[in-house]
C-alpha cells in the first residue's frame, strides 16, 4: 500500500486553498531559516555592522514565528475541512445505502477520521515540501559554494533511493506480520467482553496467565516488525546526518587550506541540514501518513461502495420491458385514476381530521417479484394483490415468508424485480404522505416523547400529540414519566419498554392520520398485558382506513375483512376468521 | 510489586502516578531508553557544535592534526545519532509492552472479580476500558521517555554554554524551560479543553447517526429525512468550529515555540558578541544554543499524550478501586458434591430502589426441570445471577445441599451450577475452541455428543472447515440460531449438576425458537434444569412453570406434561 490514495484529492476540494497556503508558508519558513543562517554566519564571522545584522535577525525571528503560526493554523484548518467534507459524504452515503451498522458509521464519522489530521496537516504538506525545499536550498548553496552544493546534490538522491530499497525489503515482512498483530491485539478485548461466559464455566481465572502469554507473544511479534520497520528511519537518519558531517569536514578542510572564507563556510554548515530536513520530516510522518490513508480508505470504500442489488429506491418510473409491458400499460390507466382519486385523500391527511378518510383508490400489485441480493429464492414470488379502499387485509405467514418485504414494496422502499404496482408513478413523497406505517420494531429517536410522536407532523400542537397518545393507549404511562411528554426517551428509546415504544409508534400513526395504514407484527414480542393494550389501540387506528397488517399471529384474522396467507413469497387466499 | 506494596491503602494517589508505579519493575529498561534518547538528541546538538568548532578552528589555519579529533567526532556523532535513535525506539516500545502485559493482567484479575457488575454490562464501556489499558503503551513511548531525554540533553547543552559564557547558559536555560515546559503545558491545556468540547459534539453526532440509519425507514416513511440530515449538518458544523478554534490555539503554541527558540538564540548571540568572545567559543556557544531546541520539539505532543493518559489512568484506577460485589468467604465451606439440591426461600435482591427479586421461593431437586417465565425486567436473570453467585441476596435464604450458598467459594458453586448465560459470548476462535471452553479436557467424542444434543453436529460437519471453522469476532460469521445452539452445546458439554439456561431462544424467529425449545427440552431430560424464558409456548414437558412479575412469583403451575 502506498501512503497516498488517488481518490483523496477529489474529497479534499474544500481544503485546497489551505493546503496551498500551508506549503507556501513552509517555503517561506525555509527562506527565513536560510536568511537566519546567513545573518548568524555574518555576526559569528565578526563582519561589519553587528547592530544592523542583529536587528535584521530579530525581524527574521518574528517572521519565523508568524510563519509557524500561520502554517500550523492553515494545516489544521485544512484537515478539519477535509474531515467535515468526508463526514457529510459518508453519512449521506450511509443514508442512501442502508445496510451498514449505525455504530460503525458513527465511529468512522468521528474517531475514524482523526487519523486524517496527521495526514492532511503534516504528511501531505511535508511531501510537497520535500520535493521543493531541497531544490531551493541547493540553489542557494550553489550561489555560495558550488563544491558544497555538489556534495549535497550527490548525497540528496541517495536518501530516496535507499528508502525505496529498504522499503522493498521490509514491506513484505511487515504486511505478513500485520494480520498476526491484529489478531493478537484483539485478544484482550475478546476475553474481557466474554468474561461473564468464562466465569460461568470457571475458565476466567485461568485466562489471566493466557493474557500474559498472548501479550508477550504480541510484544515479540511487534518487536520483530518494529526492528525492521525502524530500519528505514535509521537509514534516513544515518544518511542525512552523515551527509551533513561530510559537508562539515569538506568545508573545514578547505578552510584550512585557505580555499574558503569563514563566513561562507559557516553559512554552508548552517544551510546544509535544511536540505535534508524535509525528507527526514516525511520519514517521521510516514506512519501518520499510512494511518491516515488507511482511515481514508475505510471511509472512501464505504462512500464509493458499488450499488447493491434490490433494496433500492425506486426510480421515477419502473422500467417496463418485454411481456410485462402490456400489463404495465394497462395498469397505467388505473394509476391515473388512483392518482386523481387519492388527491382528495392527500388533502384530507394534510389537515388532520382524527381519522376516517380512506385512500380513495385501490392499492394494486401485479405479478410482483422481489429478490434480495445473495439469496436464490425470491422474497416475493409473482405476487398479485388488490386492497380496496377501506378494506382491512391481514397477511399471515411464518417468519421469512416475505411479509416485511411485502410492506416494503407497498411503501415503495423496495423496487420489484418484475411486475408492477398501482403507485409506481406517484412521486415517493406524495405516496408516503398517504401512509402511516408501524414497523415491527419501531425506532424511537433521541429526544422527547412528544418529538417522537410528532415525527411525521413536526408542527402538530401539544393537544394533537396528547390526543394521538390517548388513542394509542400511551397517555397513561407518558403521564407517569418524570417530565411527561417532555421526557427524554434516551438513545434508541431504551428508557422505555418495548410495549411503550410500540404505543408511541402507534401514536405517531394516529397523528399522521393517513388514509392507508401498514402494520408489521404489532403485538409480537410483547407480554400479554402490553399486547392487549396495543391490540385495542390498533383496532381503533384501523377504523375507516385502508389497512394491510402482516403477522404470524393467527389471532389478528378476527380483525380482518380479508385474510391472505403468505408462504415462501407466494400468496394464497384464506377465509377470514 | 503490586499497587498494595507501593501505596498505603489509605492514600489514593494521582491515577497517573499509580499507573507509573506499575512500571517500576521495568525501571532499568526505561532508564536505558531515556539514556539512548538523550544521547540521540545530544549527538544532534553536538554535531552542529563540533562542526562549528571544526570550521571556526580551521579558519585559524592550524595544523591538520589539531582538527583530527573534531573530524572523527563529527563522523561518530553522525552515526551515533541514528543508531541511538533506533535503540531508543526499540527499548521504549519493548518496555511499554511489558508494562502493558502487567496492566492488562491486573485489570483483568479485577474485572474477573467484578463481572458481571451491572455498570460494566455495556460492551462500549468495556471496549473503552480496553483501549484505555492499551493506551498505556503510548504513555511510556511518547509521554514519559521524550521529556526525560529532553531534560538530560537540554541540561547538557546548557552546561556547555554556561562553561563558555555563564549569562549565555542562563539565557539558554530560560529559553529551554519556557519552550519545553510552559508551551507544552499550554498545548496540553488546550488539547484537554478541545477534547471535552469535541467529545460532547461527537456523542451528539453518534446519536444522530444511529437515529438516521437505524430509524431510516421511519424517517423516510414519515418524510423526516431532511430534518434529521439538517441536524447532522449542524453538529458537523459545530465539530468543524471546535476544530478551527483548537487549530488556532495549537498554532499559537507552534508560533510561540518558534518565537522562543529564535529569541533565545538571538539573546545568546547578543550576549556572546557583547562579551567579545573569540571566534571559536562564540561559534560553539551560538550553534549549541541553536541546536538545543531540537530537544524540546517533541514535548508539546508528549504533554498532550500525558494529559490524555491521565484520563485513561483515572478510568483504569476507577475500575481497580471498585469494591467486589460478591466477595469470597474467608473460610469457604467444603465444595458441594452432586447430586445437588438448591432451595430459595423469600429471596430478595435490590438494585438501588428497585426490588429485582422480592420474596421468591424455588426448589431445584435432582432431575427436576423448572421453567421461569415473565416479561423482561421481571427478575428472571437476577434469579440466575443469584444461583451463579453473581449477585448476593439482600433478604431470604439460598441453600445448596442445605448449606448457605454464600458460605461456599463462588468458584466451587459454579462447578456444580452452570449453563448458558443470557447473551452468551462467542469468542473469536474456532467452533471447537468455543465448545472446549466448557471442558478443556473433553474428547472429540464428547464434543460430538454435545453438538449432537444441541442439534449442531450436522451443520458443523457440513462446513468446509468443520470443527475448525472460525466464528469471527462476536461470532458474526455464524447465524444467531447457530450461536445460541453453540452456547447450548457448550452448556451441555460442561454438564453441571444444575443447568441454567437463560433465554436460550431470545432474538430468534418463531420457527427457530420453537425448534430450539423442543431440542433443549429433549436434551435436558433427566437433568436438573432451570429454564429462563419470556415465552410460555412449548413448555409442556417441564415439571413446574414459575411466572415472575416485577420480582414476585405471580403464578406457579404444573403443566399437563408429556409422558416422561
Amino acid at each position: 500500500m502506498k501512503p497516498f490514495d488517488p481518490r483523496l484529492p477529489r474529497y479534499a476540494t474544500a481544503a485546497r486553498a489551505h493546503l496551498v497556503l500551508t506549503v507556501a508558508l513552509g517555503l517561506v519558513t525555509t527562506g527565513l531559516v536560510l536568511a537566519q543562517a546567513g545573518l548568524l554566519a555574518h555576526v559569528l564571522a565578526g563582519h561589519g555592522a553587528v547592530a544592523a545584522t542583529l536587528a535584521a535577525l530579530l525581524a527574521v525571528v518574528a517572521g519565523r514565528a508568524l510563519a509557524a503560526y500561520g502554517g500550523e493554523a492553515s494545516a489544521l484548518r485544512a484537515a478539519a475541512l477535509v474531515r467535515s467534507q468526508l463526514r457529510r459524504r459518508l453519512i449521506a452515503r450511509a443514508v442512501e445505502r442502508p445496510g451498514r451498522a449505525a455504530g460503525e458509521v458513527a465511529t468512522l464519522a468521528t474517531r475514524g477520521l482523526d487519523a486524517l489530521d496527521a495526514y492532511f496537516a503534516r504528511y501531505l504538506p511535508q511531501l510537497v515540501l520535500a520535493c521543493l525545499t531541497p531544490l531551493a536550498v541547493l540553489a542557494v548553496a550553489a550561489g555560495v559554494d558550488p563544491l558544497s552544493a555538489l556534495v549535497i546534490a550527490v548525497t540528496l538522491p541517495l536518501i530516496p533511493i535507499f528508502m525505496v530499497l529498504v522499503g522493498l525489503q521490509t514491506q513484505a515482512r511487515t504486511e505478513r506480520q500485520w494480520l498476526l498483530l491484529e489478531r493478537l491485539g484483539g485478544h484482550f478485548l475478546d476475553v474481557v467482553e466474554g468474561l461473564p461466559t468464562l466465569k460461568v464455566f470457571n475458565r476466567a481465572k485461568a485466562q489471566a496467565a493466557i493474557i500474559r502469554d498472548i501479550t508477550a507473544a504480541h510484544r515479540r511479534a511487534t518487536m520483530r516488525t518494529l526492528r525492521v520497520a525502524f530500519l528505514s528511519a535509521l537509514v534516513l537518519e544515518l544518511l542525512s546526518t552523515l551527509a551533513v558531517a561530510l559537508v562539515a569536514v569538506e568545508v573545514g578542510l578547505r578552510l584550512l587550506s585557505g580555499g574558503l572564507p569563514y563566513e561562507k563556510a559557516l553559512f554552508v554548515l548552517l544551510l546544509a541540514p535544511e536540505a535534508y530536513l524535509p525528507l527526514r520530516n516525511v520519514g517521521a510522518q510516514y506512519h501518520a501518513g499510512m494511518e491516515g490513508v488507511t482511515a481514508a480508505q475505510r471511509v472512501l470504500d464505504l462512500i464509493e461502495a458499488p450499488e447493491p442489488l434490490g433494496a433500492r429506491r425506486r426510480p421515477a418510473a419502473a422500467p417496463a420491458t418485454g411481456e410485462d409491458a402490456p400489463a404495465a400499460l394497462a395498469d397505467g390507466g388505473a394509476i391515473r385514476g388512483a392518482a386523481s382519486g387519492t388527491g382528495t385523500g392527500g388533502a384530507a391527511s394534510a389537515a388532520p381530521s382524527g381519522g376516517g378518510t380512506t385512500g380513495g383508490a385501490a392499492i394494486r400489485l401485479d405479478g410482483v417479484t422481489v429478490r434480495h441480493p445473495d439469496r436464490d429464492a425470491p422474497a416475493l414470488d409473482d405476487v398479485s394483490l388488490t386492497v380496496e379502499p377501506g378494506e382491512r387485509l391481514v397477511v399471515t405467514g411464518p417468519s421469512g415468508a416475505g411479509k416485511s418485504t411485502l410492506l416494503a414494496v407497498l411503501l415503495g422502499f423496495v423496487r420489484p424485480e418484475s411486475g408492477s404496482t398501482s403507485f409506481e408513478t406517484i412521486p415517493e413523497d406524495e405516496w408516503l404522505r398517504r401512509i402511516a406505517w408501524v414497523p415491527q420494531h419501531p425506532h424511537l429517536f433521541a429526544g422527547t416523547v412528544a418529538d417522537n410522536i410528532r415525527l411525521g407532523n413536526p408542527d402538530a400542537s401539544p393537544d394533537a400529540v396528547r390526543d394521538a397518545a390517548r388513542l394509542a393507549g400511551a397517555a397513561e404511562f407518558v403521564a407517569a414519566l418524570p417530565d411527561g411528554y417532555g421526557t427524554d426517551v434516551g438513545e434508541r428509546g431504551l428508557r422505555l419498554s418495548s410495549g411503550q415504544r410500540q404505543r408511541i409508534a402507534l401514536a405517531r400513526a394516529f397523528l399522521r392520520d393517513a388514509p392507508i395504514l401498514l402494520l408489521d407484527e404489532p403485538t409480537a414480542h410483547l407480554d400479554d398485558e402490553n399486547a392487549r393494550v396495543v391490540r385495542h389501540a390498533v383496532e381503533r387506528l384501523m377504523a375507516g382506513r385502508t389497512v394491510v397488517l402482516v403477522t404470524h399471529d393467527a389471532a389478528w384474522t378476527a380483525a380482518a375483512d380479508r385474510v391472505t396467507g403468505l408462504t415462501a413469497g407466494r400468496l394464497r387466499e384464506m377465509e377470514p376468521a | 510489586m503490586t499497587i498494595e506494596t507501593t501505596l498505603r491503602p489509605a492514600v489514593r494517589r494521582d491515577p497517573l502516578l499509580r499507573l507509573l508505579a506499575l512500571a517500576r519493575p521495568l525501571r532499568g529498561r526505561l532508564i536505558l531508553a531515556v539514556l539512548a534518547g538523550a544521547t540521540t538528541t545530544a549527538a544532534g546538538i553536538a554535531l552542529l557544535a563540533v562542526s562549528g568548532y571544526l570550521i571556526a578552528r580551521a579558519a585559524q589555519h592550524p595544523n591538520v592534526t589539531a582538527l583530527a579529533v573534531a573530524v572523527v567526532a563529527v563522523r561518530a556523532l553522525g552515526i551515533g545519532r541514528g543508531v541511538f535513535r533506533y535503540a531508543e525506539r526499540l527499548i521504549a516500545h519493548d518496555a511499554a509492552f511489558r508494562v502493558l502485559a502487567d496492566v492488562r493482567v491486573r485489570v483483568y484479575r479485577k474485572l474477573e472479580r467484578l463481572v458481571p457488575l451491572r455498570d460494566l454490562r455495556s460492551g462500549d464501556l468495556l471496549a473503552r476500558l480496553v483501549s484505555d489499558v492499551d493506551a498505556t503503551q503510548d504513555l511510556f513511548v511518547r509521554g514519559i521517555v521524550p521529556p526525560a531525554a529532553a531534560a538530560l540533553a537540554g541540561g547538557g547543552a546548557v552546561a556547555v554554554c554556561a562553561a563558555i559564557l555563564v549569562p549565555g547558559g542562563a539565557a539558554l536555560a530560560a529559553g529551554l524551560l519556557l519552550a519545553g515546559v510552559a508551551v507544552p503545558l499550554l498545548s496540553a491545556g488546550i488539547a484537554r479543553r478541545a477534547g471535552r468540547e469535541t467529545a460532547a459534539s461527537r456523542a451528539r453526532l453518534t446519536t444522530q447517526v444511529v437515529d438516521l440509519l437505524e430509524g431510516s425507514a421511519e424517517l423516510r416513511a414519515y418524510g423526516a429525512v431532511g430534518a434529521a440530515l439538517d441536524g447532522v449538518h449542524r453538529t458537523d458544523a459545530d465539530l468543524t468550529e471546535h476544530a478551527r478554534r483548537s487549530a488556532l490555539a495549537r498554532a499559537a503554541g507552534a508560533g510561540l515555540g518558534a518565537l522562543l527558540a529564535g529569541l533565545t538564540v538571538w539573546a545568546v548571540l547578543l550576549l556572546g558578541v557583547l562579551a567579545v568572545e573569540p571566534r571559536v567559543p562564540l561559534a560553539v556557544l551560538v550553534l549549541t544554543a541553536l541546536a538545543a531546541f531540537e530537544a524540546v520539539s517533541p514535548l508539546p505532543a508528549a504533554a498532550a499524550q500525558v494529559s490524555e493518559a491521565g484520563a485513561a489512568a483515572a478510568r483504569i484506577t476507577g475500575v481497580l478501586d471498585t469494591p467486589e460485589p460478591v466477595p469470597a468467604p474467608a473460610r469457604p465451606a467444603p465444595p458441594p458434591e452432586a447430586p445437588v439440591t438448591v432451595r430459595l426461600r423469600g429471596a430478595r435482591v435490590t438494585y438501588g430502589p428497585v426490588r429485582a427479586l422480592d420474596g421468591v421461593d424455588l426448589d431445584l431437586t435432582p432431575g427436576r426441570r423448572v421453567a421461569v417465565v415473565g416479561p423482561s425486567g421481571a427478575g428472571k436473570s437476577t434469579l440466575a445471577a443469584v444461583l451463579l453467585r453473581f449477585a448476593d441476596l439482600d433478604a431470604g435464604t439460598a441453600t445448596l445441599n442445605g448449606v448457605d450458598l454464600a458460605a461456599y467459594d463462588p468458584d466451587d458453586v459454579r462447578r456444580v451450577i452452570g449453563g448458558c448465560p443470557q447473551d452468551p459470548y462467542v469468542f473469536d476462535t474456532t467452533i471447537r475452541e468455543n465448545l472446549r471452553l466448557a471442558r478443556p479436557a473433553a474428547t472429540d467424542g464428547e464434543l460430538r455428543a454435545a453438538a449432537l444434543d444441541a442439534r449442531l453436529l450436522e451443520w458443523i460437519e457440513s462446513l468446509p472447515l468443520g470443527w475448525d471453522t472460525p466464528v469471527g469476532a462476536h461470532g458474526e460469521a455464524i447465524s444467531g440460531g447457530e450461536r445460541q445452539r453453540l452456547a447450548l452445546a457448550r452448556a451441555l458439554l460442561a454438564d453441571p449438576a444444575v443447568l441454567i439456561l437463560d433465554e436460550p431462544t431470545v432474538h430468534l424467529d418463531e420457527p427457530t425458537r420453537r425448534a430450539l425449545t423442543a431440542d433443549l427440552l429433549s436434551a435436558t431430560r433427566g437433568r436438573t434444569t432451570l429454564l429462563i424464558t419470556h415465552d410460555r409456548a412449548g413448555l409442556d414437558e417441564v415439571d413446574e412453570i414459575v411466572v415472575l412479575d416485577a420480582g414476585r412469583v405471580a403464578e406457579r403451575t404444573v403443566p399437563a406434561r408429556a409422558p416422561r
